[in-house]
């Protein structure tokens, strides 16, 4: 059927890319290389501190991003009326949506780096990926705590309690495993993207782990874009691997939130 | 202060706490608006317009024309949205109308994974595995604006994708109902009827995936050749071409801050900023349609 | 009633960020971010080494051995252009720049105003290569005809003595060195010209582009530092004039000056270095310089 060649064509590539990095970069996974330093100009050793690096600004980004994120996701499905002010508040998300992430990357230098001094810093990266989470993180949390039905609000309010104590006590418990993929989507996004990086943290040879927020770092992205294309002789088997690694860690985490999801899908209470 | 008055006091904290949360966003859209202008008037200020809109873009030798990074953007990004929007939506059809359950089960992970796929990562594979099929091709180099516009639209289809998705899904039930009682087969209830019912939300999905499309940055600074053509023959589209993204990631890092170079590079990201908030802005007109379940009103 | 909660909502994010800014701008920079001064011989400090790509292997290399040698020291090393290093320098925010060209009246007039005397350090040479694929037949260009391939002027290999196919040409990007250098005396020949690399040219992110680029497409020319040539790319002979003897780019045709494309390759310090940075620049072209050569470039004579 037509239609079914539709989705071959969009998903059999995915397969093969997949494929293709996971084949050719297995052969340089180890435990010095996602344990050790890199050594000899990169071309050999691991790439921890570009592992660690991420980790480290993936942490950042969700301590920055869950807080205004949710709270502001709380604030448009429990309190916002239908008025020009919460409209500007839904372009607003998707306008930030969509700004390019290089646009992101300039903003977090002049914002973070210059204006505030945070310098080239896991900090200034951190916030400038939380600025760019932020939006996704809005709209899948509303969505969670949309889908709580109302009667469990009137049913906390007719039982005498405030608004909040509804909202803390019921339905954001209930909202809570949509929420979390929600927060995870973004997460992985925020692992993975490079030009916010490029200017406001990322280290192109670092071969010690950050000692503070306000140290630079290696991250995962920008080292497999700096491998690939900056570095000459670097044998193909070490910029696969990364590419593995990198790959390896979104693919975990879009399967954790999928399973988060199936799972309190089916454990739903309504 | 009684008991009552301090469940209130703090309610009203609570609740400010998350209105700040919920505007915050339009202060971050303000001042990220604000910051690129402030940066980037300067350029608009110390460059003739004539340099700034001309065709050769040189900026190491004071020569800004950035016609051919807006035209190479226009260019990967309409051939991706060529490629990608056939695609995203006959893939968005099939999945919600047609495909078997189990097929479903399959592809709508396969499509959440796409969308994870970093940036960078499909271009290392563009790069290394994509771009030598086109030489091989015929092209006198892989890395042209095809190359590039073949990247875009993977990175755009689980927008449009899902989008799509949504708008189908809102169509009533009773809509495909009605199509079937009337003797329509199940492929003409599909075209005729449902795709059409949600032709506003399709072109939503279309707008969102091209706004996607024109502000990606790594894949196509990995694959396009990053050369400052003007893309005017028809064979520019097998030749290298430059983005107004790459241009920025790729010379960012080099420039004195404050020299007129810095002040143009930012000058692009205003125009960059424009095109995704104007494209977004009519985007969003229909997404508010969309009606919301739950909620206490 | 709303309303003007909404207002004051509106009203007090806004008063919060500015607050959050004037408060946070300010604290003074945290040292890790800025340019160190080198006199401290105590805790360790991190020297921050930026700069050219074409010094960026050689540079890396030289601040592993030091490291080996000098386990108290660490020395961060990043690429990004001759450009970055030398804006870095001027902002301040690094203390040794590594450059492939020397720098401009207009970065030194900057750099003075804002209080910094940048000092050049030669610290080896450079060859520059014009590559081509393996498979390509020709041999051997003279300056003029690189620079008219370059400029856009011939387009066919077989305008050159090639077979029949188009020129793909392969650049460093604008902010690089490499491209300057190239651009002045390859292209314009050394003299003071209008003109410019064809718009057609590619412009690499860096030598790995060029060199993988060369290596799968016979259509392809690219110039870059002698120590980026790999074995899976060809080098041209390069004549200075029509009827001059082709020279490959070697180590002893750049000593002896036969080669027409070479250069000093350099490092620039912010006044006068001291302490540690001292130590490492004074060994770098002594001691250092047993490396140069396996690294493809010229050491110091």
């Amino acid at each position: 059927m037509l239609l079914s060649i539709a989705a071959l064509v969009v998903v059999v590539p995915i397969l093969v890319v997949i494929a293709t990095i996971v084949v050719r970069g297995l052969a340089a996974i180890s435990w010095e290389f996602l344990f050790g330093m890199p050594r000899d100009g990169m071309k050999a050793g691991g790439i921890f501190p570009a592992i660690v690096g991420t980790i480290l600004l993936v942490l950042g980004t969700a301590v920055a991003a869950i807080p205004i994120g949710v709270g502001g996701a709380i604030y448009l499905s429990e309190y916002a009326r239908d008025n020009a002010f919460t409209r500007s508040i839904r372009l607003a998300i998707v306008n930030l949506a969509g700004i390019p992430s290089v646009v992101y990357g300039l903003f977090g230098l002049g914002m973070f780096v210059l204006f505030l001094r945070f310098g080239t810093s896991i900090l200034a990266g951190a916030l400038t990926l939380a600025i760019m989470t932020l939006p996704i993180v809005i709209s899948t949390s509303e969505e969670a705590l949309l889908s709580v039905p109302t009667e469990f609000r009137t049913v906390s309010a007719s039982l005498g309690g405030t608004r909040w104590q509804g909202i803390s006590r019921i339905v954001l418990p209930q909202a809570l495993p949509g929420i979390i993929t929600g927060v995870i989507l973004g997460l992985l996004r925020a692992a993975g993207e490079t030009a916010p990086i490029l200017f406001t943290v990322a280290a192109f040879y670092l071969p010690r782990l950050p000692r503070s927020v306000f140290d630079q770092t290696m991250a995962l992205p920008y080292h497999l874009y700096v491998i690939s294309t900056q570095v000459p002789g670097m044998p193909l088997s070490i910029q696969y691997g990364t590419a593995l690694v990198l790959l390896v860690l979104v693919l975990s985490l879009n399967l954790t939130a999928t399973l988060i999801r199936s799972y309190y899908r089916r454990r739903r209470q309504w | 202060m009684n008991q009552s008055q301090r469940k209130g006091l703090s309610e009203f904290f609570l609740e400010s706490l998350v209105r700040i949360a919920g505007f915050s966003t339009v202060g971050f859209v303000i001042l990220i608006f604000l910051y690129l202008l402030q940066q980037g008037v300067p350029a608009f200020v110390r460059v003739s317009p004539a340099n700034l809109f001309g065709k050769s873009w040189y900026p190491t030798l004071n020569s800004f024309g950035t016609l051919p990074l807006i035209l190479g953007s226009i260019l990967v990004t309409l051939t991706a949205m060529i490629i990608a929007v056939p695609l995203g939506v006959a893939t968005a059809v099939f999945v919600r109308e047609i495909a078997p359950n189990w097929a479903r089960e399959i592809l709508k992970p396969m499509i959440e994974v796409l969308a994870g796929i970093p940036s960078v990562l499909l271009g290392f594979f563009g790069m290394l595995l994509l771009s030598p099929v086109i030489y091989r091709l015929g092209a006198p180099t892989g890395l042209t604006a095809f190359t590039g516009a073949l990247l875009l639209a993977y990175m755009s289809l689980p927008t449009i994708i899902s989008v799509a998705e949504d708008a189908l899904d809102a169509v009533p039930k009773s809509y495909r109902d009605a199509g079937l009682a009337m003797g329509a087969t199940q492929w003409q209830t599909v075209w005729r009827v449902v795709v059409p019912a949600a032709r506003s939300g399709i072109i939503t999905a279309i707008m969102l995936g091209l706004g996607r499309a024109i502000g990606e940055t790594m894949a196509v600074m990995m694959v396009t050749g990053n050369a400052a053509r003007m893309p005017l023959t028809p064979n520019s589209l097998f030749s290298p071409a430059r983005t107004m993204t790459a241009t920025i990631a790729a010379e960012m890092g080099e420039v004195a801050r404050g020299s007129t170079h810095y002040h143009v590079l930012f000058g692009i990201a205003i125009i960059l900023f424009v095109l995704t908030f104007l494209i977004n802005l009519t985007a969003a007109q229909s997404l508010f349609q969309k009606r919301r379940k739950g909620g206490l009103r | 009633m709303g309303k003007v909660r909404n207002w004051l909502a509106f009203g007090l994010s806004g008063l919060g960020l500015v607050a959050l800014l004037a408060g946070c701008g300010s604290n003074p920079p945290p040292a890790a971010s800025g340019a160190k001064s080198a006199q401290a011989a105590g805790p360790v400090q991190t020297i921050q080494n930026k700069g050219s790509d074409t010094l960026v292997n050689l540079a890396l290399a030289w601040a592993e051995r030091y490291m080996q040698l000098h386990p108290d020291v660490r020395i961060s090393v990043t690429g990004g252009g001759s450009g970055t290093g030398i804006a870095g320098l001027i902002n301040g925010t690094l203390d040794i720049a590594n450059a492939s060209r020397a720098l401009t009246k207009e970065e030194i007039a900057a750099a003075k105003a804002n209080g910094i005397t940048p000092v050049e350090h030669s610290v080896a040479r450079d060859a520059i290569a014009v590559v081509v694929n393996p498979g390509n037949p020709v041999q051997g260009l003279t300056l003029q005809q690189i620079s008219d391939i370059y400029t856009g002027k011939i387009t066919n290999w077989r305008e050159v003595g090639g077979e029949d196919r188009p020129i793909v040409r392969l650049s460093r990007e604008s902010n690089s060195g490499t491209y300057t250098y190239f651009l002045e005396n390859v292209v314009r020949q050394g003299k003071k010209s209008n003109l410019v690399f064809s718009p057609d040219t590619l412009l690499m992110p860096s030598s790995q582009g060029i060199s993988s680029e060369i290596a799968m497409n016979r259509n392809a020319i690219g110039y870059d530092g002698l120590g980026y040539v790999t074995p899976d790319q060809k080098t041209l002979g390069v004549a200075k004039a029509a009827g001059s003897p082709y020279v490959q780019p070697l180590v002893e045709t750049v000593n002896d000056g036969t080669y027409p494309v070479s250069r000093p390759l350099f490092m620039y310090t912010a006044g006068e270095p001291t302490g540690q940075i001292k130590d490492y620049i004074s060994w770098l072209i002594s001691d250092g310089q047993k490396i140069v050569r396996d690294l493809g470039f010229v050491p110091l004579q």
